[in-house]
């Protein structure tokens, strides 16, 4: 699932600044699931925007609406109604979301409330955790399903590199499991360690040619 | 008395709301710009419940609900807490003090503390101006 | 000119490398005092290419002031900063100035660095490194076009002796091996038991290959403990930041070396390893000394 956060307040009312109509826009898919952009979110954001305005003297007047996936064309064009009583839009989406938006309504800035950070999963309450990188070319069998473009610091097919700390963790953060010792302690639970004594050659990293593009045919 | 702004208490209904009951009866007097509303449980008060009531002019939220281990619905006051302190955090990030809004517990006869914890939030109210 | 490092590896019974550490700038004065005092002192002079993940003056750029010096250069280059065209091209650009060896290394995270938001490259991994060097040496790129005037590189490669687990380790080290490396340079060797029971399986893997132990002085118990938390790859053990913090007040450099001359007399006594690599950054001037101590 994509995984976001907030941006701070501070950097979304310079985004806005001068603009006294707006529309903050949810998505109900990933970012609700995630915390960070559903209806709680738009609520608790707006209210805040409103607090922050009414405190520094600003006319500013907010429109709220949640999109159930705001990345699917004919879900964003029900806010066109709304979308023509605002100056400008503030969307709670991630990447995706906000350009969908964005290329709706071409005449209207949109502003992205939310930095769009990784593909993951929960690890504990609220705790996500980067699980996939979209390269485009999946490594998962030859690792007892765990990656090592993104759960490896450096992204090394054939690792660990010299620099694991003791305990077999990640040079760069010693609260990080080594996902190179990871992979090793999982092929060996299951007796698969000759996959990890094979070579691999460098990765394709032109797998997926960006921007991507997939057509798919429905079954 | 100078005029302070509005205190919204979310008393809960099992502990803070008797509590209130009890001050009432036993004719303590408090502040009158405290506008008690009662819950099932301290749990059921939302962060957005709490950045509204400031949106509608309220100057500061108590949260008030059953002491730590004696919730009838076992979590609500853990959960209320957690929501008062990042309720707090927004506050502050929209400019305002997050003292405003503080989460209190107690039990059902405790009449004395529930003026005292009034009577506090108004005095930092109006050492915030 | 000095002799090529792939012969003194076929024909020396103990090789000693050393390691100079590059400037922040394009004021070279200070490298060409070190390669003077080191060139003839060592069989191959390595330096560092923005070691750390800090930005100085490029290992390239050494090596050919080591080599317009009258010394024998080794060129490191990591995966970190360049892609594979780029490292492709820059041995090309060595090997046509007279630069023959190269120290294949992944390169220590951007994190631990002074460009802290720089984009990391890490297009290729140590062991496709050495796999790319053997296919340039071999007269074709990585995609199979022939070269117009090849290559032949002395192939090295680091490994981590110390490594905690060191079971996933000797796995990466043996595909360096099996990718076919002359030398191997290793990380700082303190514990000569855990060091002994490393070569054992080095040898199971590959009787040809030179390893030559990584040899840092510590020069003081709170340095040794700042490089434990904060050096990938360091592990110096607590009887020695013991004997370290026993020392008399400002002889903690004169023990530093001691300590390592020490480790290197036993190494070539009980033909350990073929041979060391000093690394002294930052008082690259006290080589000599370690090397007069240690009987070199």
């Amino acid at each position: 699932m994509i995984i976001a956060e907030r941006k701070p307040l501070e950097e979304i009312k310079n985004m806005i600044a001068g603009y006294k109509r707006i529309l903050v826009v949810g998505c109900g898919t990933c970012v609700t699931i995630c915390w960070a952009g559903g209806e709680k979110e738009v609520g608790i954001l707006s209210s805040q925007l409103r607090l922050a305005s009414n405190k520094e003297e600003n006319e500013l007047s907010i429109l709220e609406a949640v999109v159930e996936r705001q990345c699917e064309k004919e879900m964003v064009e029900e806010l066109r109604d709304k979308v023509q009583e605002v100056e400008a839009v503030l969307s709670l989406g991630c990447g995706a979301g906000v350009q969908t938006v964005a290329d709706i309504f071409e005449d209207k800035p949109v502003f992205p409330a939310l930095n769009t950070a990784f593909i993951g999963m929960p690890e504990g309450e609220g705790l996500w955790t980067e699980m996939c990188g979209a390269c485009g070319d999946c490594f998962l069998d030859r690792t007892g399903g765990i990656c090592p473009i993104v759960r490896c610091a450096k992204g090394l097919l054939n690792g660990p590199c010299g620099g694991t700390r003791k305990g077999g963790k990640c040079e760069i953060d010693p609260e990080k499991d080594c996902a190179w010792v990871l992979i090793y302690r999982r092929l060996e639970k299951q007796g698969r360690l000759e996959l990890m004594r094979k070579y691999y050659e460098a990765k394709n990293y032109r797998a997926v040619k960006r921007p991507g593009k997939v057509q798919a045919v429905q079954a | 008395m100078e005029k302070v702004g509005k205190i919204i208490a979310f008393c809960c209904a099992e502990s803070a709301y008797r509590a209130a009951d009890r001050a009432g009866r036993l004719r303590i007097r408090y502040p009158d710009n405290v506008r008690v509303i009662r819950v099932p449980c301290a749990g059921r008060v939302s962060v957005l419940h709490i950045l509204k009531a400031f949106e509608k002019g309220a100057a500061g939220v108590l949260v008030m609900g059953c002491q730590e281990g004696a919730c009838q619905h076992l979590t609500g006051n853990a959960r209320a807490k957690e929501r008062v302190k990042y309720a707090a955090n927004l506050l502050q990030e929209a400019g305002i003090d997050g003292e405003r809004v503080k989460m209190v517990n107690f039990g059902p006869d405790m009449a004395q503390k529930f003026v005292r914890e009034i009577k506090e939030m108004v005095e930092k109210i109006k050492e915030g101006k | 000119m000095a002799k090529p490092f792939r012969e003194t590896l076929e024909t020396k019974d103990f090789v000693v490398t050393a390691e100079a550490g590059p400037v922040k700038g394009s004021n070279v004065t200070k490298m060409i005092e070190h390669i003077e005092l080191l060139k003839d002192r060592v069989d191959g002079l390595n330096v560092t290419d923005n070691q750390s993940s800090v930005m100085r003056y490029p290992s390239l750029g050494a090596c050919l002031l080591i080599k317009e010096h009258g010394g024998e250069p080794i060129l490191q280059i990591t995966c970190r900063d360049r892609n594979r065209l780029a490292i492709q091209a820059d041995l090309l650009f060595a090997y046509s100035r007279g630069i023959n060896n190269v120290l294949c290394l992944t390169g220590d995270s951007i994190d631990v660095g002074d460009h802290k938001e720089a984009k990391p490259v890490f297009d290729l991994d140590s062991v496709q490194l050495i796999h790319l060097v053997r296919t340039l040496n071999s007269g074709k790129d990585m995609t199979g076009n022939e070269l117009d005037g090849g290559v032949d590189f002395c192939i090295g490669a680091s490994a981590t002796p110390s490594a905690d687990p060191i079971e996933p380790q000797l796995i990466k080290f043996e595909k360096k091996l099996n990718a076919g490396v002359g030398f191997i340079q290793t990380q700082a060797v303190y514990d000569l038991d855990e060091f002994k029971r490393f070569m054992e399986h080095a040898r199971k893997t590959d009787r040809e290959v030179k390893i030559l132990a990584g040899i840092v002085p510590v020069i003081g118990a709170k340095m040794a403990a700042y490089m434990n938390e904060n050096v990938p790859g360091i592990f110096v053990p607590q009887y020695i930041i013991d004997e370290l913090a026993q020392a008399p007040k400002g002889t903690g450099v004169s023990k530093g070396i001691e300590i390592a001359a020490r480790m290197i007399r036993q190494m070539k006594g009980e033909k350990i390893c073929d041979g060391v690599h000093i690394m002294f950054i930052g008082r690259e001037e006290r080589v000599p000394d370690i090397l007069e101590a240690a009987g070199l």
